[in-house]
């Protein structure tokens, strides 16, 4: 599962990455182990708009799909 | 001996008004030689010889755009020109400790003195949460001063900071690199080059390690560390060592810890009042609506607020220029002067309260927060298009200036985006086609009702709308077939909303308005002066200024490219007005009214000008201008790139003549063939 696949709302841990993830997404945080929340899907359901370490993120789907999380129970 | 002090920080977290808390107006914006990045310095409030250079916002040190190599290169001494700073002041997001310190360890491990300013601490304490600033500096190892910028609380602390002596350099920061990378970098470190400072080896071993553009500069400076770079990375790839990601997981394990161990929130999860408003302002359907009545606002503002400063700007230029006919010598002098230069000049900053107003909305927009949600919501469309959400803001600004617009296609991190961005927007019709559009419409278009709308309002309406299609067609050619695949990167931060800082949206207008006046008023000085000498001689023996509009250089030029233009329905009057206005748009009104004569004061408004227009009668004794002939030059107008300034700033932003001379081309070329198929498919229609 990735992060593209999160609901407005769901609570997911970071688990690894499924190809190369863009360097910048990393510095920003978006590490294994990290918690992070789906915010929003933008008007057009494109880009995501997450809640990572205190902070709101907007991610693509193109790179968002990269990221596999699991779901927090 | 004078101080260095730079300001380094994230995008948004108070970094521009804490500068400009520091220094107040004595400031000077430039730009860093050979990018266009700006370099912002100024001296430091009631203490000389303190220089604060504030470096661009940025997230990492890491170099991969523009922002982020000039901070990393004036930091560690390699931007030329710019000796290395005596201290870093680490501007620090209170409410955001996590990620922001993720930039203040990279500092820290350049070995300079540090001093971290502890920003909005006042939305820190609004959001209930409480920072440890003892045990934070404790931590880290360098002084923490904790501040509010736009209040002005703590200011005087960090100024004693900057000024005080230095502190030392901060101890290397304890964060650890994963087991597998770390012996790796501690051979690199042993392999470079003798002269790099002891201090400095680990981040350079680092750095030449994990980043590519590190990398690079090493293949002439040491090829045998480079080479020894390349076998380590190959043997970390045969181990499967995702060593690109070990300097991430190190720093964030480091700071991770940090922030859980100094930082407190008070039980309360309640949504902030910035999560409230984006409930509504990225809401799936009232977002975009607000978004337009913004840009309606706006429209309003730029094209309607603007006009009483507009006349009275026109006014003062006519009476400067009469004060000065009096006491200049009759003849060439004069003319020169008060018809070339003033009212050439009085032709540009005609167009400063327009774009005053422009950048104060959109000072107000990057201020709240509000510009990143429109790049949000509109990335999806712009993106099928082949520009990116970050394009919205400069295709904006082109309604009223394509130069402002131009200048804030900066913030696309991605270079193709950039350079698409910059290649289209001199097609969104700017405020200087406006008096064209006015005197076209006004003379040709019948002022008839359609429903409850006129046929001049929707002619207008329809103008505007064929440049912007015609923008969004040329970015998708250009993405299709130029500039080929994937989008640049979009991962940007939606920074929480903030009360704009008016000292700040007002230094960012009058900077920006400083910047167009000066360069659009260079060239137009020059230009102006030489199109009414080419309009002036030679001089025809009788006085008469028709004759004497044909007999000049103008004239001729204008007759001679004739032949070129009557496929468009043009004479050599309006082939002459045309070539004069090459330079600037808005010119050809007052070329008409030259070559017309119909009098100094003629405007796009004017009823004398209008009326010569619409009784010219050709040699064959059948009206010069028809309907076809009018669309024809209105649309000629809409797409051809006839804007000296526009090339000017596109050569600087690019980085050479080859996409303004593109740009010219093509733009100039749409215009000439949509103006044949327009004046021929009115002919066709019986409006010829």
């Amino acid at each position: 599962m990735t992060l593209a696949d999160l609901h407005p709302g769901d609570a997911a841990t970071v688990t690894g990455y499924a190809a190369d993830v863009p360097e910048r997404v990393l510095e920003l945080g978006l590490l294994p182990g990290t918690a992070v929340t789906l915010v929003r899907r933008a008007p057009l359901g494109d880009p995501l708009e997450l809640r990572v370490r205190g902070f709101h993120l907007s991610l693509r789907l193109a790179e968002a799909r990269l990221v596999e999380v699991t779901p927090d129970a | 001996m004078r101080r260095r002090v730079a300001l380094a920080g994230n995008p948004n977290v108070g970094k521009t008004t804490l500068f400009n808390a520091l220094t107040g107006l004595r400031q000077r914006v430039g730009n860093y030689p050979g990018v266009t990045v700006e370099r912002k310095t100024g001296d430091l409030s009631g203490a000389p010889g303190v220089e604060i250079v504030d470096l661009p916002g940025t997230y990492s040190l890491t170099p991969r755009s523009r922002d982020e190599r000039v901070a990393h290169d004036v930091l560690t001494g390699r931007m030329a020109g710019e000796p290395t700073p005596d201290l870093v002041v680490s501007v620090v997001d209170a409410t955001n400790l996590e990620r922001n310190l993720y930039l203040t360890s990279q500092l820290l491990d350049l070995g300079l003195p540090v001093v971290v300013a502890l920003n909005l601490m006042d939305s820190a304490d609004a959001q209930g949460l409480m920072v440890d600033v003892v045990a934070l500096s404790a931590a880290l190892g360098v002084p923490v001063v904790p501040m509010a910028a736009r209040t002005g609380q703590g200011v005087d602390d960090l100024l004693r900071a900057i000024t005080g002596d230095l502190p030392a350099p901060p101890p290397r920061p304890a964060w650890t690199l994963m087991d597998a990378v770390e012996p790796a970098v501690e051979a690199l470190a042993n392999a470079l080059p003798p002269d790099v400072p002891p201090r400095q080896r680990r981040s350079e071993a680092l750095g030449a390690l994990t980043s590519d553009v590190l990398l690079d500069a090493w293949a002439t400076r040491s090829p045998v560390f480079h080479a020894e770079v390349l076998a380590q990375r190959d043997a970390l790839d045969a181990a499967r060592t995702p060593y690109r990601q070990a300097e991430m997981m190190g720093r964030y394990g480091w700071l991770t810890g940090i922030a859980r161990a100094v930082v407190t929130k008070r039980a309360d999860d309640a949504p902030t009042v910035s999560d409230r408003l984006d409930r509504v302002l990225t809401h799936r359907i009232a977002g975009p609506l607000l978004f337009l009545a913004l840009l309606v606002l706006i429209f309003q503002a730029v094209f309607a607020w603007a006009t009483p400063a507009m006349d009275a700007i026109e006014t003062a230029v006519t009476a400067f220029g009469d004060l000065l006919r009096p006491l200049l010598p009759n003849g060439f002098v004069e003319g020169l002067i008060v018809d070339g230069a003033v009212t050439g000049v009085g032709n540009v900053l005609v167009f400063l309260p327009q774009i005053l107003l422009l950048f104060f909305f959109l000072g107000l927009m990057e201020d709240t927060g509000y510009m990143a949600r429109t790049a949000f919501i509109m990335d999806r469309i712009m993106r099928k298009l082949g520009l990116s959400g970050g394009s919205v803001v400069p295709m904006i600004s082109s309604y009223a200036c394509a130069i402002p617009g131009i200048m804030a296609a900066r913030t696309l991190s991605n270079e193709r985006d950039r350079i698409i961005t910059i290649m289209v927007v001199p097609l969104m019709s700017c405020s200087a086609r406006l008096p064209v559009y006015v005197l076209f419409i006004g003379a040709f278009i019948p002022a008839l009702a359609v429903g409850p709308f006129s046929l001049q309002g929707l002619t207008l309406v329809g103008l505007y709308l064929l440049g912007t299609l015609m923008a969004f067609a040329a970015a998708w050619v250009l993405r299709r077939f130029v500039f080929q695949g994937d989008a640049g990167l979009f991962v940007m931060e939606l920074p929480p909303y903030r009360l704009p800082q008016w000292k700040t949206v007002f230094y960012r207008m009058i900077d920006r308005a400083k910047a167009f006046v000066v360069r659009a008023g260079k060239i137009i000085l020059g230009l102006s002066m030489v199109l009414w000498v080419l309009a002036s001689y030679p001089k025809h023996p009788s006085d008469d200024a028709a004759q004497q509009a044909e007999y000049s250089v103008v004239g001729r030029i204008g007759k001679a490219i004739e032949p070129a233009m009557r496929p468009l329905g043009y004479d050599w009057k309006i082939s002459a007005a045309i070539v004069t206005s090459f330079a600037a748009r808005e010119v050809i009104v007052s070329s008409l009214a030259t070559i017309y004569s119909a009098g100094d004061d003629a405007t796009e408004d004017s009823p004398i000008l209008r009326e010569r227009l619409q009784n010219d009668v050709g040699a064959d004794g059948l009206p010069v201008y028809s309907i076809a002939v009018a669309l024809s030059l209105l649309i000629f107008y809409v797409f051809a790139l006839q804007c000296m300034s526009t090339l000017a700033i596109a050569r600087r932003e690019l980085g050479g003549w080859k996409w303004p001379a593109v740009m010219w081309l093509y733009m100039t070329g749409l215009g000439y063939v949509f103006a044949f198929a327009a004046y021929h498919a009115a002919r066709a229609m019986g409006w010829g």
